[in-house]
């Protein structure tokens, strides 16, 4: 951790989307202004000392709303990873431990399958089948997060299986299953960590794109597409109302992905041994 | 070549074909009966059952699978519950705007990641080269229907060169080029930022290639070895990019359409899921996946013919 805060690219992602990811939490303890309230003598101000981020269209304080959108963002975003991780990963080794086998074919058919449906199209169809909830939005993006990791896994632990070490490991007699996840998994986590942060980012795109035509989080629940979507038609008048949630989507994405492009280079040891 | 292409052609039936199961099935699941939709909640049950048979409800779910997909090889997509019009109809006029708009974009994204792709692996580690670097990193970041909407305060509502949204029809092809020109530059934008960034890398790594050395000691200066060897051999990744934006764009473009109040597939889609009208969902979904499938076999021939060793893999 320490080598890595050293290198630039990561320690300006890491603030950039930590600050956000903290704001977040904060805001389960404390928040400048409540935001269930509606202030109508307050709506629409423009930035000031007191409202840094101005309010919006019912007086509701926009950096309060940010700090809460924040959460839902980021928790859909986090979840979906998970379920990625958690699926795909296991698949993934389990595809590779019997390469060719019936099991490796399903799993890479089933793959190129999902990989043929437009993401964005399929995670609206799911959240019209399923009605729009943050929840769904989470299984939606979570399912395009599953042939991603099966994927990466399966390619990665191919690799590994001809190495000297995994033959020791069956010669040593150890199951299929104990090989993968003892001597396999350790040695893809890094590359897991990076593709994990990019679907990070991309989910929490995905998530704001669900939000804007609302088939994210349904209202009283803050979300930064959402407000994005309120902030439409108003826009021309009070443009800031638009500014600070996009900002807000743009900073949080663009610090994961320069966290997740620092990693790569810090694990990957061709581009290590080149910055030395 | 020919046992390639018969092979890649099998795969795309079998694609096709677990498409449309999905699809379909994954679909039909939608809580609600369009019958009753359509008549309101005070019609009597005799009456929805009736609307039920005439619009071949009643049947089990697999036998109108069958029915559908044996239409849809025919070209026949059904017909709509809620307009009682033929669905391929419906999606006529929208077809010529969502797929104009998905190809604009297409062809921006190329446009703009060419040049500046280039420039960046030319001049590698020169200010243009940062520029590149972190214009596109701020580009795969911004939402695009954020993109989208900036552009329209600023470009169409404050300086007037576009029109805020709607779609005047392909009369005069020069109006509805217009008005796409901003959807098509908010759905480009983060592809284009992906594609320079691809087709920089790519063309660093074949720089670094013996052969690149080779051409300039027989003496080809810097750009006619750029030109003529490099980026022809660093094309294969950036069209591989090329054929997985298309699947991007069609998606995006659902979402940009709302923003532009086009009247495309992505708002037919729309509008059918809230009407229960399965079947216009249904073939829409069926026509932009086929669109993808088609496009992703297309552009796996035309890696086998800029590359012959692809031929014999797989």
């Amino acid at each position: 951790m320490k080598a890595l805060l050293k290198m630039p690219g990561f320690a300006i992602g890491f603030i950039m989307a930590f600050a956000f990811v903290l704001a977040a939490l904060i805001s389960f303890f404390w928040l400048p202004y409540a935001v269930d309230g509606v202030d109508i003598a307050n709506k629409m101000q423009a930035p000031s000392w007191s409202n840094w981020f101005g309010t919006d269209q019912y007086g509701r304080d926009i950096l309060s709303m940010i700090m809460m959108g924040g959460r839902t963002s980021i928790a859909v975003a986090i979840v979906a990873v998970g379920i990625g991780v958690g699926l795909g990963v296991p698949l993934g080794l389990a595809a590779a431990a019997r390469k060719g086998g019936l099991l490796d074919e399903i799993i890479m058919r089933g793959n190129d399958l999902i990989f043929a449906f437009p993401a964005l199209l399929i995670a609206i169809l799911i959240t019209a089948v399923l009605g729009a909830s943050a929840l769904n939005a989470i299984i939606a993006i979570g399912i395009f997060n599953i042939p991603v990791f099966a994927r990466l896994s399966r390619g990665a632990a191919l690799s590994l299986w001809t190495r000297d070490f995994v033959l020791a490991a069956r010669v040593a007699g150890k199951g299929r299953v104990r090989i993968s996840f003892e001597h396999i998994l350790p040695n893809i986590t890094n590359l897991l960590i990076v593709q994990g942060t990019i679907q990070f980012s991309l989910g929490i795109l995905a998530e704001a794109a669900l939000s804007y035509i609302g088939l994210g989080a349904q209202p009283p629940i803050p979300s930064w597409g959402r407000m994005l979507a309120d902030s439409q038609t108003l826009v021309s008048l009070a443009p800031h109302l638009a500014l600070f949630p996009g900002a807000a989507i743009v900073l949080t994405v663009l610090g994961l992905n320069l966290m997740g492009d620092a990693l790569r280079d810090h694990f990957d040891p061709k581009t290590r041994r080149e910055r030395q | 070549m020919l046992r390639f292409t018969l092979k890649r052609l099998f795969s795309l039936a079998l694609s096709l074909i677990a498409a449309s199961v999905v699809i379909f099935f994954g679909i039909e699941i939608i809580p609600g009966d369009a019958a009753r939709l359509m008549l309101g909640i005070n019609a009597t049950q005799d009456a929805v059952d009736a609307l039920r048979v005439q619009l071949g409800l009643d049947q089990s779910m697999v036998a109108r699978y069958f029915d559908w997909a044996s239409g849809l090889l025919r070209g026949d997509f059904g017909t709509s519950y809620t307009y009682r019009v033929p669905v391929a109809e419906m999606m006529q006029g929208r077809v010529w705007v969502s797929l104009p708009l998905a190809l604009y974009a297409l062809l921006l994204s190329t446009l703009i990641a060419f040049p500046i792709g280039i420039i960046a692996a030319a001049r590698r580690g020169s200010w243009a080269d940062w520029l590149v670097m972190g214009g596109t990193q701020l580009g795969v970041a911004i939402p695009n229907f954020w993109f989208a909407m900036i552009m329209v305060q600023i470009l169409a509502l404050k300086y007037q060169f576009f029109t805020a949204g709607g779609f005047p029809g392909w009369e005069d092809p020069a109006l509805a080029l217009k008005a796409l020109t901003l959807p098509a530059f908010a759905l480009a934008l983060p592809q284009a930022s992906i594609l320079a960034r691809v087709m920089r890398s790519s063309l660093l790594d074949t720089l670094s290639e013996d052969f690149m050395r080779t051409a300039r000691a027989k003496g080809r200066s810097r750009r006619g070895a750029l030109v003529n060897h490099a980026l022809r051999n660093a094309m294969i990744p950036v069209l591989t990019i090329i054929g997985l934006q298309f699947s991007f764009l069609i998606a995006g473009a659902i979402i940009i359409e709302r923003i532009f109040f086009l009247p495309g597939l992505g708002s037919m889609i729309f509008t059918a899921i809230r009407q229960r009208d399965l079947i216009v969902v249904e073939s829409a979904v069926m026509l932009l996946v086929f669109a993808v499938i088609i496009v992703t076999f297309l552009v796996d021939i035309t890696y086998a013919l800029v590359d012959p060793r692809l031929r014999r893999r797989r």
